[in-house]
């Protein structure tokens, strides 16, 4: 069956696939979230090592979403991971730099003699939670506004811009997205925290998590009005033909009305979300973070497939529009995209899996004892 | 397709890849190897209930976790630096290259990232049996991600299973199947597999060995010894073996290596294998200095290596980089006017097609096909660049060798005096049981010199020269993020190391 697929069609999938990679990886980030919450919720070393233990039963996966975000990129869409990896250098780099620092964090913080003391590996954490997804939001943003490269005829990447894709946080749309998706994370780490600590000894620590919810995310809220409203009204690029873009005037608005499953996905996301802050603020539920993570998957996805349909390239150059990446252009062959769909069959297997895992570890609340255990970070 | 070679440039992205890939084969080959250790100590726990064995599989895997981090942190850094440093090769080759990174991440991090945490948290949290599960899981998921790194890395050896599309200039997928069951890759798996469980097994006699040494924890150091002196013994035959069939497919499908790692500048019938010697500094391609300065070998073994015939040809430097007709072997020259020739012709079909010449894009094209076997060729700039550097290939080769010879002996050694029970008593033994981990991280690392300094000038065999596979950045920028990686990385290491020797100084908790 998956060999008689139209080329289109299977172009059509990875990009799917990919954005609920991207999807998930959003909502994983309540890790970051925590990790910048450290800072503002924990009281005591206690609290602290509450919140890092929990946290710390979940980096990996977050972490291993990133990877395989990335390594699905590089498979069916090359041409994207050759032109943004080589080209917009610096945002990735410094990217990156801030997910090293996190993977040895957990592990090395609370150890003796571990170099640069607990303050340096929470440090570590903070700007991981914060730069780390701003940038991100910033790097997602040139879907949209666009970035700065010049293609040859061999696809050899120009990037015009002296700064190499930090340029991408100076643009206010791609800066509030990036914001957004840190407050979102904060939220999203408060509620996960609240499901997952055991706070009965420490009685403080659940109403701080539950205002702590509350506050982000109404931070984030102006940030995401913004960006939604943005959306609707900004020009956007569009494909006319062969090597032919040009910028087109409420783009995404036609896009989104376009596939009317996405306004839908869009607006489900945004009552999910608002249902688990409520529920965390308002009842006694420890649950908020279900409807808040389902809802942050689907606007994320929102977000990924907004621009990459409906002529749309996904990843447009400002400085040379022909130079734009659509997911036809930019992808791998038909062969390539086929076998990886054979292999793709294989994702609810390793979702089933992993929420099976989750929830077998999950009996248990993290307690003070869990926290100082032999193996606790 | 790249007018201006930088070649500082490159040299600076190439010392960059070095720098991580040494980096991350410190942690790697010992996470890849102890996990199985580790669940076959977890689950003599499981069967027997003796808490000795439970503290000893806790202390182990408090060991691993540490190391285990800074692997995950490194890893990530290879995976994107194919992107930043090498935007070219991910595009011309990303088609091919990229499946087994995108199937690695799914298939292999995902339940190493998932098990990992039950496996280390999960004492009273889940059933026992789930438990040992998860812990055998850990050790599955991270051979499973060699399996696929190790794949990727294969294919750049022996660029199997692909075809070139002119249209879109670049290399794209033909057969998954040749790809994934490629001799190399094979070969490769179970070589570096096998070698880090060598590794492993020397880690956890080292500390052991100083544990005994210093008279501390007797009980556990004895036990863990005996378990891991058989996994080094019959791994380490296990990495002659298969040391012996990798060198069979590098001679067959990357004969330069192999000539170059045996200081081979002539072919020759009955080929000696070199043991150890001393390579003449002066010696040119081309010139009539003998290779060697001092050298014992065994006459006829590097025949028998490569071709399975102690009488065989094996041919030399010279013979593929000048040409040998008597053997049949095309000259480096020759092969790079071919390039040269596809490179134009390819260029041509472009303006063709562009132009809408459908009859003089058909002309380039056959022309393109005649040619595009030595498209690699065309870049190179003298024959003599085709050769990669032969002291560092040669006495990677030799040193590597060496140690794996005396892996088996000193695990011989440790099994027979653990198994007389006098082990306390072999302080000469016990001595050099603390530095085996140190000789099999250098042997590992020598492996690695070996197969990528072996095969330059290629990023592809023959297709795609690591000068033309780089990104458009300036050298200054890559001199930037070489030493901001080579700073942190060097902090976490000594983070490291310092977290290791505390953790070994307070040992596993005491019954």
């Amino acid at each position: 069956m998956i060999g008689n697929l139209e080329y289109s069609t299977l172009q059509g999938l990875w990009w799917l696939l990919c954005s609920v990679v991207g999807a998930l990886f959003l909502f994983l980030n309540f890790v970051q979230g925590g990790q910048s919450l450290l800072w503002t919720v924990a009281r005591s070393g206690e609290e602290k090592s509450l919140i890092i233990n929990s946290l710390g039963l979940k980096w990996e996966l977050t972490f291993t979403a990133l990877v395989v975000f990335g390594g699905a990129l590089f498979a069916a869409f090359p041409k994207f991971y050759a032109t943004s990896f080589g080209g917009a250098y610096w945002v990735w780099i410094i990217i990156l730099f801030t997910f090293i620092i996190q993977a040895v964090s957990y592990e090395f913080r609370n150890k003796p003699r571990n170099l640069l003391g607990e303050k340096g590996y929470e440090l570590f954490l903070l700007i991981n939670g914060t730069l780390g997804i701003l940038l991100i939001g910033a790097a997602v943003g040139t879907f949209y506004t666009g970035a700065n490269f010049q293609l040859s005829q061999y696809n050899l990447v120009t990037w015009t811009s002296p700064l190499r894709g930090l340029e991408a946080a100076f643009n206010v749309f791609n800066v509030f997205l990036g914001l957004f998706l840190v407050f979102n994370a904060r939220t999203l780490g408060a509620m996960y925290l609240l499901n997952n600590v055991d706070c009965d000894g420490s009685p403080g620590l659940e109403k701080r998590l539950r205002n702590a919810t509350v506050t982000n995310f109404l931070i984030s809220l102006p940030f995401l009005l913004f960006v939604l409203i943005s959306l609707l009204l900004m020009k956007g690029f569009e494909v006319q033909g062969p090597g032919k873009v040009v910028m087109v005037s409420h783009k995404y608005l036609s896009n989104l009305l376009a596939n009317p499953i996405l306004p839908v996905l869009l607006l489900a996301g945004l009552v999910l979300v608002i249902w688990g802050v409520w529920k965390t603020a308002r009842t006694d539920s420890r649950g908020g973070i279900w409807p808040g993570g389902l809802g942050t998957v689907l606007v994320g996805l929102v977000v990924l497939l907004l621009p990459a349909f409906n002529n749309t390239p996904f990843y447009p150059s400002k400085v040379d529009m022909a130079s734009s990446l659509t997911i036809y252009n930019a992808s791998s062959s038909k062969f390539t995209l086929t076998v990886m769909t054979y292999v793709a069959m294989f994702i609810p297997l390793i979702l089933a899996y992993i929420a099976y895992v989750w929830r077998s570890m999950a009996g248990k609340r993290i307690t003070i004892e869990d926290a100082t255990s032999e193996e606790a970070y | 397709m790249i007018d201006h070679l930088d070649l500082t440039m490159v040299n600076w992205a190439r010392a960059q890849f070095a720098l991580t890939a040494m980096y991350h084969w410190i942690f790697v080959p010992l996470t890849l190897g102890i996990t199985w250790i580790i669940a076959y100590y977890h689950s003599i726990y499981y069967k027997t209930g003796n808490e000795e064995w439970k503290r000893l599989t806790r202390f182990w895997m408090r060991l691993f976790a540490v190391n285990f981090a800074i692997g995950v942190a490194t890893g990530i850094i290879l995976e994107f630096e194919f992107g930043t440093n090498w935007s070219n090769y991910s595009w011309m080759v990303g088609d091919i290259f990229g499946a087994p990174l995108a199937i690695e991440g799914l298939f292999a991090f995902f339940i190493e990232a998932t098990f990992f945490a039950v496996m280390f948290f999960g004492w009273d949290r889940v059933s026992r049996k789930f438990h040992l599960f998860s812990t055998w899981m850990v050790a599955i998921g991270s051979n499973l991600s060699a399996v696929w790194i190790l794949v990727a890395n294969a294919w750049m050896q022996n660029p199997i299973g692909q075809e070139f599309n002119p249209d879109k200039a670049r290399f794209e997928m033909t057969s998954f199947k040749d790809i994934v069951f490629s001799p190399i890759a094979v070969a490769k798996f179970t070589h570096t597999t096998s070698s880090s469980m060598v590794l492993a097994a020397m880690f956890i006699i080292s500390v052991s060995s100083w544990y005994l040494l210093k008279g501390r924890h007797q009980v556990m150091a004895r036990r863990s010894i005996i378990v891991a002196s058989v996994f080094a013994f019959l791994a380490s035959l296990f990495v002659i073996f298969t040391g012996d069939q990798s060198a069979y497919t590098v001679a067959q499908k990357q004969p330069m290596k192999l000539a170059a790692c045996e200081g081979l500048y002539r072919g020759e019938e009955g080929a000696e294998l070199i043991a150890f010697g001393i390579l003449n500094g002066n010696k040119k391609i081309g010139d009539d200095q003998k290779p060697c300065l001092f050298k014992i070998g065994v006459p006829g073994m590097l025949s028998y290596l490569s071709n399975r015939s102690f009488n065989s040809f094996v041919p030399g430097i010279e013979d593929m980089v000048s040409g040998n007709p008597s053997r049949n072997i095309m000259g480096t020259g020759q092969k790079m006017e071919m390039g040269k020739t596809a490179l134009a012709a390819l260029a041509e079909y472009k303006d063709k097609t562009t132009s809408g010449d459908a009859a003089g894009a058909a002309a380039a094209l056959v022309t393109f096909n005649a040619n595009k076997q030595f498209l690699g060729y065309g870049y190179l700039e003298k024959p003599e660049d085709a050769a990669p550097p032969v002291a560092l290939s040669f006495y990677s080769f030799h040193f590597m060798v060496i140690l794996g010879t005396l892996f088996p002996v000193v695990a011989l050694a440790f099994l027979f005096f653990a198994w007389r029970d006098t082990l306390a008593d072999r302080k000469w033994l016990l001595r050099l049981g603390t530095i085996m981990f140190f000789l099999s991280l250098i042997a590992h690392w020598l492996g690695w010199i070996v197969a990528e300094v072996g095969r330059q000038p290629w990023a592809i065999q023959d297709l795609l020269p690591v000068t033309v596979a780089r990104s458009n950045l300036t050298v200054g920028t890559v001199q930037t993020t070489f030493f901001l990686f080579l700073a942190l990385f060097t902090i976490l290491l000594i983070a490291e190391i310092g977290i290791m020797l505390k953790q070994i100084a307070i040992g596993p908790e005491e019954g």
